[in-house]
């Protein structure tokens, strides 16, 4: 029966698509530096901007203002209401989406190439001049109040919140850069005035850029378009001092199925050994159906709809996380069916067909991302803050393809550490109990 | 309901308004094979990727009543064994070749689909059409991924009192329509799912004059033909595939009213669906107008709904209209208001159907129409960024009895849409004995 897939050892042996991005710099003559792919089959843009730092510019006293402050970037700026300006996007069929992360401000936005300069100058305005009026504080401040509120009865956001804490305590990460209702109830106009100033300056911006524009058109833009920030802001945080719990963090809650968040220290990006890493997460715990633990927790056991692993690199943290839900009366089987499994990982590392099952879905899968204009500008800004040199996308599947058996095992022996996993637990887990010492 | 959380790369099916997007300037090539399976071929060429997908006619809304999650449990079961490929070697397949595949669950279908890079779509062929007969499930099989299923429906539904709310609007909305069970299922009545539920479903459903198949992304159209030839095309035509006839609902007489309390609930809100119209073949003009109502009394801060409820008062904090046009049998027109702390339920209705009752008086602001349509064009270039959404566009739609000549149509029918159109639909669908009113609240007794 096996005679029938003769022809798949043929397509095994055939080497992966490789993702032909073509990325030029651009310099705008006022200094901005972007990265272009330009495809002028379809005739829009896609142009993708981020301030570094993020939410995590803010003292804990206004936890929640940049947050807030990004919301407020469409609503309302220059001579223009919400409404106004909306109804302004809406005519021109441009859409900008703001969003804030622990470590940027993402400004993602996309124009047709016949309304390009008109779209631009509503953008500018936004960024530039948001005005900030009463009515849309308090009606925004009501939405993200309600968020919080909301946010609190949500056993996977009461998890993310405990663990947060537990790990980063009084670093901005520890906390939800949503605020709480306390510091977001007492935010005044001139906080959101101060979070605008500390977060949207030109000594952290990072831009990329796909679609139908040229490089000279494109350096005019960005001028225009951000030449008027102020040249720096906020100085960065300092980087966290993670604290690890190790053991069980119990949080009751009246709810069915217990989720489960782990997690351990970490690694960074730029160091020597992330490829090794990134290959060994695969094997265990990565997005896939053939990672060890989803292979042992769901297909073997049913005991989960999902088991994954993560390597989170934040910058200013880097650690090693996963999540787990399972119904209150079987998480605690679940729970030591991980820990198994990262202490097998830890002790023996990963075969060779496992090896090899990796590589060729990190590689293969990696063309996949560039699907689209809007996919190809967001890469570009996370290259870019990476520090990841303009030819990276054609070297990055040689990184992965050199990881050794012996990288694993080393890596994960080094990495890997079952006994310190710290479990935080959200629902009535039964036959758990909290053990950390918090 | 899809199979695998992670790699959620397809689009909600329940998109709030979702103007349609365009057939213009796609480069679609559509041909029915001998056996009546149908193939859709979108071509871009930009990147050398692929998408397969198989889209079967098929949902929740064809179960057998008693046996409600069938159709989602047998696709968690077309992952395991078949004659050919051991249980899990079908996704070990996929991600050794680099890539990635997943398969979702909807009331009207099923649909399986891998992205690889474009020189493996024959592999993905191969095994999409063994699959599509010769499954080989065990005892063990069953248990485990309905122990799996079960556990999906505890992290979707028993953990959100949202999505419970939302099931107990369904099942007040359809009396007698299969709509009204939830598309994961009943709690008991999964628990009670077995091998024969299985196989009988599959057995019934699963064959090429059932199936659609869309390959998008860098193909050749010619290619695909004689790929799907060579694997699909062998395999016999269902003559017993029995005629898509669902029980349906009586006319509505009586205006419903759900309360649904939990202690987990921290913001209350109303919700109001309308049984209406949707999508039909030849026939999508009321669509057209109920599609753009939507966008007119709900789409974002410039809405009819937020000028009256978050803007000219401080009812509510949120606000919403939503439409599900595609399904092949009467939809509903939906909407959502979130009040304001200080506002009661009670309240936060009644203002919601006054501002309704003014929008029938007032009529279509023209410059509101005029915007959303200016959208509704662009929205023809924007989506060609995407060949995976054009890939679901025509398979959903095909899917559910449309044709390729009423996707293809659909912009232009949008486009002429007139005030007058919008204000009849909206007459028709604002009839409150047609209607289910529901109150999400926190457990404690409000004022």
């Amino acid at each position: 029966m096996r005679l029938i897939y003769a022809f798949v050892v043929t397509v095994l042996l055939a080497v992966p698509a490789r993702a032909e991005v073509n990325i030029q710099e651009v310099t705008s003559p006022g200094g901005l530096t972007a990265w272009l792919v330009q495809e002028p089959s379809i005739p829009f843009v896609a142009l993708d901007i981020s301030f570094r730092g993020g939410a995590s510019l803010e003292g804990a006293d206004k936890r929640g203002a940049i947050n807030l402050m990004t919301a407020l970037l469409e609503e309302g700026a220059g001579s223009m209401d919400s409404r106004e300006f909306a109804r302004a996007a809406e005519g021109l069929a441009t859409s900008f989406r703001f969003s804030v992360s622990d470590d940027e401000l993402n400004v993602s936005a996309r124009f047709l190439t016949e309304n390009q300069d008109a779209s631009v100058a509503l953008l500018k305005e936004a960024l530039q001049n948001p005005s900030f009026n009463a009515d849309a504080i308090e009606r925004v401040r009501d939405q993200v109040l309600s968020n919080i509120r909301s946010s609190a009865k949500d056993p996977g956001d009461i998890a993310r919140k405990t663990m947060d804490e537990l790990l980063y305590g009084d670093h901005p990460y520890g906390t939800s850069l949503s605020g709480s209702v306390e510091t977001v109830t007492a935010l005044t106009r001139d906080d959101l005035v101060t979070a605008h100033r500390d977060v949207l300056a030109r000594d952290r911006i990072f831009i990329g850029a796909a679609g139908d524009i040229t490089p000279q058109a494109l350096g005019l833009l960005l001028d225009e378009l951000l030449g008027g920030l102020p040249k720096t802001g906020a100085p960065m945080p300092p980087v966290a001092k993670l604290r690890i719990p190790s053991g069980i963090t119990v949080v009751d809650f009246a709810t069915p199925q217990s989720v489960a968040l782990f997690a351990q220290k970490g690694i960074e990006q730029k160091d020597d050994d992330w490829f090794a890493a990134t290959v060994m997460n695969q094997i265990l715990g990565g997005g896939s159906f053939e990672s060890r633990m989803m292979t042992e927790v769901r297909e073997k056991r049913g005991l989960t709809y999902g088991v994954y692993s993560y390597l989170v690199p934040m910058e200013l943290a880097a650690t090693y996380q996963g999540s787990v839900s399972s119904a209150n009366d079987r998480i605690a089987d679940a729970i030591s069916v991980i820990r198994d499994e990262w202490q097998k990982m830890a002790e023996n590392g990963a075969t060779v067909q496992e090896l090899e099952d990796a590589k060729t879905y990190i590689t293969g899968s990696y063309p996949l991302r560039f699907d689209g204009n809007q996919q190809i500008a967001g890469i570009l800004v996370g290259m870019q803050m990476l520090g990841l040199p303009i030819d990276y996308i054609a070297t990055r599947n040689d990184k992965v393809d050199a990881v050794t058996l012996e990288d694993v095992r080393r890596v994960a022996g080094e990495l890997l550490d079952p006994d310190g996993l710290a479990f935080v637990i959200v629902g009535q887990p039964e036959g758990l109990e909290t053990t950390a010492a918090n | 309901m899809i199979r695998f959380p992670a790699l959620a790369a397809f689009v909600s099916f329940l998109l709030p308004s979702s103007a349609g997007l365009a057939a213009q300037n796609e480069a679609v090539t559509h041909f029915t094979l001998d056996n009546g399976m149908e193939v859709v071929v979108i071509e871009d060429h930009r990147s050398p990727s692929v998408q397969q997908m198989v889209w079967y006619r098929a949902g929740s809304a064809d179960e057998p009543k008693g046996s409600s999650g069938v159709a989602h449990f047998l696709e968690h079961l077309l992952f395991k064994a078949t004659d050919k490929m051991e249980s899990g070697e079908f996704s070990a397949t996929v991600a050794k070749n680099g890539g990635r595949d997943n398969a979702f669950t909807s009331y009207d279908y099923t649909a399986y689909f891998q992205r690889v890079a474009a020189d493996r779509l024959e592999l993905m062929m191969q095994m999409e059409s063994d699959r599509m007969r010769n499954i080989r499930l065990t005892h063990d099989d069953i248990e485990t991924e309905r122990d799996v299923i079960i556990e999906e429906r505890n992290q979707r539904t028993e953990n959100s009192p949202g999505a419970l709310f939302q099931e107990q609007m369904s099942a007040a909305q359809y009396l007698n329509h299969q709509y009204g069970a939830p598309v994961i299922g009943w709690m008991h009545e999964m628990q009670t799912l077995d091998l024969e539920d299985a196989l009988g479903f599959y057995e019934l459903y699963y064959s090429p004059n059932n199936a659609i198949l869309v390959v998008s992304g860098d193909v050749e159209p010619a290619k695909v033909h004689r790929l799907a030839k060579q694997y699909y095309g062998v395999i016999p035509a269902n003559p017993d595939l029995p005629e898509r006839l669902r029980t349906q609902e009586p006319p509505q007489t009586a205006e419903r009213r759900v309360i649904f309390r939990d202690s987990r609930v921290a913001q209350e809100y109303i919700s109001r669906s309308y049984l209406a119209q949707e999508r039909d073949p030849g026939n999508q003009k009321t669509a057209a107008a109920l599609t753009i109502l939507a966008e007119i009394l709900g789409g974002g801060t410039t809405s009819y709904l937020a000028e009256k409820l978050q803007f000219d008062t401080q009812i509510a904090t949120y606000s919403s209209a939503y439409y599900r046009g595609q399904a092949l049998d009467d939809t509903t027109f939906n909407l959502v208001v979130v009040p304001r702390l200080d506002v009661t339920l009670e309240a936060a209705e009644d203002a919601m159907d006054a501002a309704v009752s003014t929008f029938l008086e007032e009529g279509v602001d023209p410059e509101q129409l005029e915007r959303i349509k200016a959208q509704l064009r662009a929205d023809q270039v924007y989506s060609r960024d995407s060949a995976e959404k054009v890939a679901n566009r025509y398979g959903s739609a095909l899917a559910i009895g449309l044709s390729v000549q009423d996707v293809q149509d659909w912009p232009d029918i949008l486009e002429a849409v007139t005030a007058e159109d919008i204000m009849q639909a909206a007459r028709d669908v604002f009839d409150c004995e047609a209607s289910v009113t529901g109150w999400l609240m926190r457990e404690e007794v409000t004022q």
